[in-house]
This record gives C-alpha cells, structure tokens and sequence, in this order.
C-alpha cells in the first residue's frame, strides 16, 4: 500500500492554474525526487502535500486514511481537524530556509514537539534528540542556539527536528537551496545516509547529479504537471520528452 | 514647612502614582494583546452574501465587524488627549446615565482610562511585532503538530516580546510621567498633592521633589527593561 496518495491535485491562485491535475503515489522506502524549472509547481505541491496549503479539487490519502476527497461538485473537502491532525503524524517536512525556533536551544526545538505534541517524557524525548544529533554530527551543538550556527548545520538541526517526529515519511522543500556548494554538500550527505535506511522521502531539487543518484524514481514537472517520470538512470540519460531534453541540457 | 514634612505629604501620593503605574501595565498589556488579536483576526461573518452581484451584498462580505470595530477604537483613542478621555470616563457615568459619583470612583476611573488608551498604543506595537514574525515559524509549528494556542504561547509570543520590547519601553516611560494627568479628577497621587503644597505653602520644593522622583523612577524602570531587553538577546 502507498503512504500518499495524491490523485488529480488542482490548485489555482487568482488566474493562474499552479497545478494542473498531479497524480502522485509514494510506496514505504521509496526515495522520489521531483525536478523542474521554477514555477513549474513543485514546491506547491510539496505545500498541498504536507496540507499548508488547500487543494481546489483532487485527492489526498495518507496510509489508506482520506484527507482529502472531492464533493459532488468536483470542489475538494477536507476530513476533520483531529483527521487532519493524525494524517499530520505520518509526514515530516525540511524547508528551503530551515524555520528553526530562534529563541529555543538546538536540543529544545529537537525535544519541545516530541513533548507537547506527542507527549511523551522529557526524558525520551532528549534521548531521541541526542541519538539524532549524534547521527547529524552535532552532538557538541546540543545548547547551542540556532543563530549561532552556520546554515548547513541549522539544516541538519531542521532535518533532525523532523525526523524526532518519527514520520513515516519526510518531504525536503528545496533543501541546499539557501547554502553554498560545500554546506550542500554536508545535507546531501544526510539525505543520501537516510536514504541507505530505508527512509521514505519525498524531495524537491535542483541537484541534478544527486537526484539522479538518490533516488528510486525522478519526476519532472513543468507548467504545473508532471511531463515525464520513472527510474533516475532511464530519465536522466534517455528523456523521451523534448521538454526534459532541454530542460537537462542546461545541467 | 520643612523639606521632610513636604517629603511626608507627598510619600502616600508617590504610593499612589507606582499603584496606578503598576495596574495600568497589568490591565493594558494583556488588553493590547488582545486587542492585537481581534485586528488581525480573519473573522468575515458575510462571506455568504458573496453570491449576491450588487454592490452593497460584495462590500459587506468583505468586512471583517471585528477588525474594523477595533481599528475606530484605536483611532480614536490615540487621537484624543487622554486627560480628555480620563474626565470622560469619570464625570460620563454621571452626566450620561445620571450615577452619582463616589469618592472611589476617581481611583477606578483613572485605571480604567489609563488601560484603554495605554492598550491602544500596544495593540499597534504588538501588531508590529506579530508581522515581524515570518510565515514559516507558523508553518514549521503547523507541520510539527502543534495547536494553534501551542504555537502562540510557546512560539509566536516569545519573540514578539523580543521584538517588541524597545518601544514597549517607550511607552512605559511614557507611562510614568502620564500619571500626573490624574491631577484633573483631583485624584490625590503624588503630583496633585504637590499642586496643592506648592500653592498652600508658597514653595517650589515640592516641583523639585516631585521632579526627582519621577527622574528616579524613570531611570530604575529604565534600567529593568534594559535589563530585560539584555536578557533576550541571546538570539537574534
């Protein structure tokens, strides 16, 4: 069974129609990468997906679990709150621009969620955030505070705090698109070791090289629909659409 | 009169002036909060009347009543002087609604304005402070799971009190030396007493004790926020 199913996804700002009907199904231990020029939709998508923003008609199942349906009228509707809420439980998400808590220490934006949302002891909690942070390589940041680290290394404290959540799947907005060739680097590094674990990710990218590396399948999105998808070696060295063609020839 | 005998009058007046200082920061900045969250809420009680094509039906679905009531208050409370509002509050219960007024009443009625209009002016800094917070600390909160009061307690409002602090302290200052306003309802703090001395005993003295107590609580309050702001900036 998938973790996610999205099916027909349509979203509209205003005039312009950013998604023109995506399906896209996530199997557990499947690494997607989705790629495409700017604008194309992808990190809309990623949006609907983790439900920061509202679909205007499509479907959106986490583990069998409808989130999101559409009514008579061919408009979406969403399952209640508490619905919402436990579908929210599955997923984690990186963003592009980290989104630490400024005013928290890196191991109290690690722990304070496990404590008040999932509400398990304080203790638990910090042994999780310790075992993450040593697997991050920051365990000697524990007190640090955000500001006081370089943005590689608050990326790896955002990707810590999404997986101290334990979702079955992790969605990554972007996520080397605020650092430099070396500090991406370092967070390709922890996506490509979660990857080797079996994690179920879900990522929007403009690395080429790693997309085609990491990843079990590659789709590629253009003008708000996906164009081409499959196997990273197949899309990568034999695109059948003119539009991937060109697209790649700029890498 | 000596000096000690001025200071003896003015003393229980000085008690008076920190009462009205310290209770109007405890009504007002809950007050303003509130009241921050009342103009930004999103609450359109007409959006159904959208589907209606005349003009009148699509202006008021537009209309936030919650937002825009809040918004008039807030003008009008800034834009009137307060000693006006504090005569206001306490001679309109009596011409508008015909209670007698009671001697207590004066000490009630100074809270009360100096809270309202003290909460006009924070509800706009804390409106400021809440902007300066990026969409993404709501979203990040979100997508981890809190609820909605979590993520205002525990995420939201931490950092507006960093950022709103400096002009908080503004007013705060602002605040102390407003309090000798409560001279036009003749309520006895620490400045009507010291009129009064001045033109009983025919000495300035009691201007200069009156200055330097409001030099010194200024700089003790001063120096609490500074220390308070100093406290924060552990990160930025």
């Amino acid at each position: 069974m998938h973790i996610l199913t999205m099916n027909q996804i349509k979203k509209s700002y205003a005039d312009t129609q950013v998604l023109k009907g995506i399906d896209l199904c996530v199997s557990p231990g499947e690494v997607v990468s989705i790629i495409g020029p700017s604008g194309s939709g992808k990190s809309t998508l990623l949006r609907c997906a983790t439900l920061l923003t509202r679909i205007d008609s499509g479907e959106i199942i986490y583990d069998g679990m409808p989130v999101a349906w559409n009514d008579g009228d061919g408009k979406a509707v969403y399952a209640s709150r508490s619905v919402q809420k436990k579908a929210a439980r599955s997923f984690g998400l990186v963003f592009q621009n980290f989104n630490l808590f400024p005013h928290y220490t890196v191991m109290k934006n690690l722990t304070d969620a496990q404590v008040s949302v999932l509400k398990l002891s304080k203790q638990e909690a910090q042994a999780t955030a310790e075992a993450l942070l040593e697997k991050m390589g920051l365990s000697d940041k524990a007190q640090a505070y955000p500001c006081q680290l370089s943005g590689g290394q608050q990326q790896r404290v955002a990707i810590a705090r999404a997986l101290a959540m334990k979702p079955e799947i992790l969605f990554f907005d972007e996520p080397t698109s605020a650092l430099d060739p070396e500090l991406t680097g370092e967070i390709l590094k922890v996506i490509r070791q979660l990857a080797q674990e079996h994690m179920t990710m879900v990522i929007v990218t403009h690395e080429m090289r790693f997309a085609r590396e990491v990843s079990d399948r590659v789709v590629f999105m253009d003008n708000g629909a996906v164009v081409e998808q499959g196997a990273p070696e197949k899309l990568f060295s034999n695109p059948d659409s003119p539009r991937l063609q060109s697209f790649l020839a700029k890498f | 009169m000596t000096v000690l005998q001025i200071l003896q009058q003015m003393a229980q007046g000085m008690g008076r002036t920190v009462m009205i200082f310290c209770l109007t920061l405890l009504f007002s900045l809950p007050l303003g909060m509130l009241v921050t969250l009342g103009k930004m809420s999103r609450i359109y009680p007409f959006t159904f009347l959208r589907r209606f094509p005349n003009r009148f039906c699509q202006t008021l679905s537009r209309l936030n009543p919650v937002s825009g009531l809040l918004g008039v208050m807030i003008s009008l409370l800034r834009g009137t002087p307060l000693m006006l509002q504090l005569m206001l509050v306490y001679f309109g219960p009596y011409f508008l609604l015909g209670i007698p007024i009671t001697l207590n009443y004066q000490f009630y009625a100074v809270i009360i304005a100096f809270s309202i209009n003290y909460a006009a002016y924070f509800a706009e800094i804390f409106r400021a402070g809440m902007q300066a917070i990026p969409q993404g600390q709501y979203e990040a909160a979100q997508v981890l799971g809190y609820s909605k009061g979590q993520t205002f307690f525990k995420i939201v409002l931490p950092q507006v009190v960093k950022h709103v602090l400096p002009p908080v302290t503004n007013e705060v200052i602002t605040l102390i030396k407003d309090t000798s306003l409560a001279f036009v309802i003749a309520y006895a703090e620490m400045f009507t007493i010291a009129k009064q001395l001045v033109a009983k005993e025919a000495t300035v003295v009691p201007f200069l004790v009156a200055a330097v107590f409001y030099y010194v609580f200024n700089a003790l309050v001063a120096f609490v926020m500074a220390k308070a702001e100093k406290s924060l900036s552990y990160y930025h």
